[in-house]
């Protein structure tokens, strides 16, 4: 009896507040824009029958034809994955560096690299407003160098969106990279090194490879969120940049068109899928070889 | 090897600095005489008084810490039972739905988490307030309570609990008396990660709140849209604040209590 309430308890809070919703979403994608409270229909109101029959992929077709969708998707996709690149250029050195400092700096800097974290995503966006705008940090900074003649413009472009997804992410690359480097042997590097390889070979062909698993699970960590994200690029890009976290959020808020943003959710939520079973793979497979 | 070299050190301080630099300008700007927040006028704490005058502002930081202490609470709760279920459950129907449900929420996109909750509450003809908020937020900070529970489940010595057992404990008091102790550091990260999660969320709070309950974050979404503001960066620097004091006095207090651990074993291992 204990052990039955042990596991349903949780079972019905995941099912009601976490699946069930999910098959609204599949199914308000199905039905048609309606000038009504809930504006969509049909509901279950109408009977079973003509529930069902009302049923369309009336609203995948519309994705499907409409430009602006396909754009968004593929621009998120690309944004994601030069974010990911990006990050893990400005993480890799970050974490090696870590992993070669003195031994009693490491929990320290550890902390260093999960403290932001803890701090609002928000507030961390929204600094670099300050920082990126025609008359900000940055700009005044460059103008006084004598670097550049002219503000330039970075904030609302697509340039701000990688410097705030690589900000924001670039913990969740340096922790893995910095666990995988952590154990790597520093007798294989000096083999290496007595067998001939320059510094650089040796880094090339001993540390990159060993180093191989936290890189692939850092990229995931960072380009299955940054797929969906909504919060960068509504407050660093301009209306020039695409993705579709915000296309959804504003076919909601904005022109109140729960059907489509539904099927934008399901869209988005299919192409997330395949990232996410290769990560699941990717974390099995690393689980089973450690054992 | 352990000789930092100038690349290292180079990586380490710009890296460093990358990640700090952006919020100590955020700070230093709090404290601006001007209402221009990228001129500097003097030093001020006009600001942090003006702050504390918006009601706008006080009235949704109530809201904030009430939702976040109640999910959170909610979320330890169900996440530690979840947890348990899924190390110490042995099989039983439906376990891979489960464990999927519980894995699923920390890689979902925070807007298709917030629509299909939204749907769902208006669906059952739920009110949008601080109850759909807590509801929403417990809903993914469990899963991530879960999966820290579950790591230190994972790795406990279960003869433990096996000897209370035998030793004339109920299940439950061996849970109580036994699990719960060895487990109680996991589970209070988990009740701080749920807890800043909650405080931190704005995606999933704006698709759950209605009219009569706006969060803190929603608040400063708002605000921000509309370009960088003095105000703002008071209230940031004193979240900031908060933040910092709690996570350094956190990891200071696991780590004196570590050694004391340490101690107490040595000692145990002298006297045996």
């Amino acid at each position: 009896m204990q052990r039955f309430a042990l596991i349903a308890i949780p079972y019905a809070w995941l099912l009601a507040l976490f699946l069930i919703p999910f098959v609204i979403v599949f199914k308000i994608s199905l039905s048609d824009i309606a000038l009504a409270i809930p504006p969509y229909t049909p509901t279950l109101s109408d009977g079973v029958g003509p529930f069902f029959s009302a049923l369309d992929f009336e609203n995948f077709a519309f994705l499907a034809s409409d430009d602006l969708y396909w754009k968004a998707y593929v621009s998120s996709l690309r944004i994601a994955a030069i974010s990911t690149i990006l990050t893990l250029l400005v993480g890799y050195p970050i974490a090696y560096a870590m992993a070669h400092a003195p031994e009693e700096w490491r929990p320290t800097l550890m902390m260093l690299v999960i403290l932001p974290f803890w701090t609002s995503f928000l507030i961390r966006v929204y600094a670099w407003m300050g920082i990126l705008s025609q008359e900000g940090f940055l700009n005044q900074f460059l103008l006084w160098a004598g670097l550049i003649d002219a503000p330039l413009t970075i904030l609302n472009t697509t340039t701000a969106v990688y410097i705030g997804i690589v900000y924001t992410y670039v913990p969740f690359m340096i922790l893995p990279i910095f666990a995988a480097l952590d154990r790597l042997d520093g007798s294989l590097i000096e083999a290496a090194e007595d067998l001939g390889c320059s510094r650089l070979q040796a880094f090339w062909l001993v540390t990159i490879p060993l180093s191989k698993n936290g890189i692939i699970a850092g990229s995931f960590l960072v380009f299955i969120p940054a797929l969906g994200e909504f919060v960068i690029p509504s407050l660093l890009g301009g209306s020039g940049t695409l993705m579709i976290g915000k296309v959804l959020w504003e076919e909601f808020f904005n022109n109140r068109d729960w059907p489509v943003a539904s099927a934008v959710a399901v869209i988005l939520l299919l192409i997330l899928i395949i990232p996410i079973v290769l990560f699941q793979r990717n974390q099995q497979r690393q689980a089973e070889e450690e054992a | 090897m352990n000789r930092l070299s100038w690349f290292n050190v180079t990586s380490l301080t710009l890296g460093f600095a990358f990640l700090y630099l952006p919020m100590v300008i955020l700070v230093l700007y709090s404290f601006n005489e001007s209402k221009l927040v990228t001129v500097w006028a003097g030093f001020s704490t006009k600001w942090y008084g003006e702050l504390l005058q918006n009601e706008a502002f006080l009235d949704a930081a109530w809201v904030t810490i009430k939702v976040a202490v109640l999910s959170s609470t909610f979320a330890t709760v169900l996440g530690t039972m979840a947890a348990y279920v899924l190390v110490r459950g042995g099989r039983f129907l439906g376990r891979t739905l489960f464990s999927g449900m519980i894995y699923a929420p920390l890689v979902m996109p925070e807007v298709i988490t917030g629509l299909s909750l939204l749907l769902l509450f208006i669906g059952i003809g739920l009110d949008r307030g601080v109850l759909t908020i807590v509801l929403a937020h417990t809903t993914f900070s469990m899963c991530y309570v879960s999966v820290v529970v579950s790591s230190r489940l994972m790795t406990f010595d279960r003869s433990l609990e096996e000897a209370a057992l035998d030793l004339g404990c109920s299940s439950f008091d061996a849970f109580r008396l036994v699990t719960l102790p060895i487990i109680a550091p996991a589970v209070i990260s988990g009740w701080l990660l749920a807890f800043t999660l909650s405080l931190d969320d704005l995606v999933i709070a704006s698709f759950t709140a209605g009219p009569s309950a706006t969060t803190l974050p929603i608040k400063i979404f708002s605000a921000v849209r509309l370009g960088v503001s003095p105000e703002i960066n008071a209230l940031s620097t004193i979240m900031i604040g908060i933040v910092t004091v709690g996570v350094i006095s956190a990891s200071l207090i696991s780590k004196r209590n570590s050694l004391r651990q340490q101690r107490d074993e040595q000692a145990a291992a002298r006297t045996a």
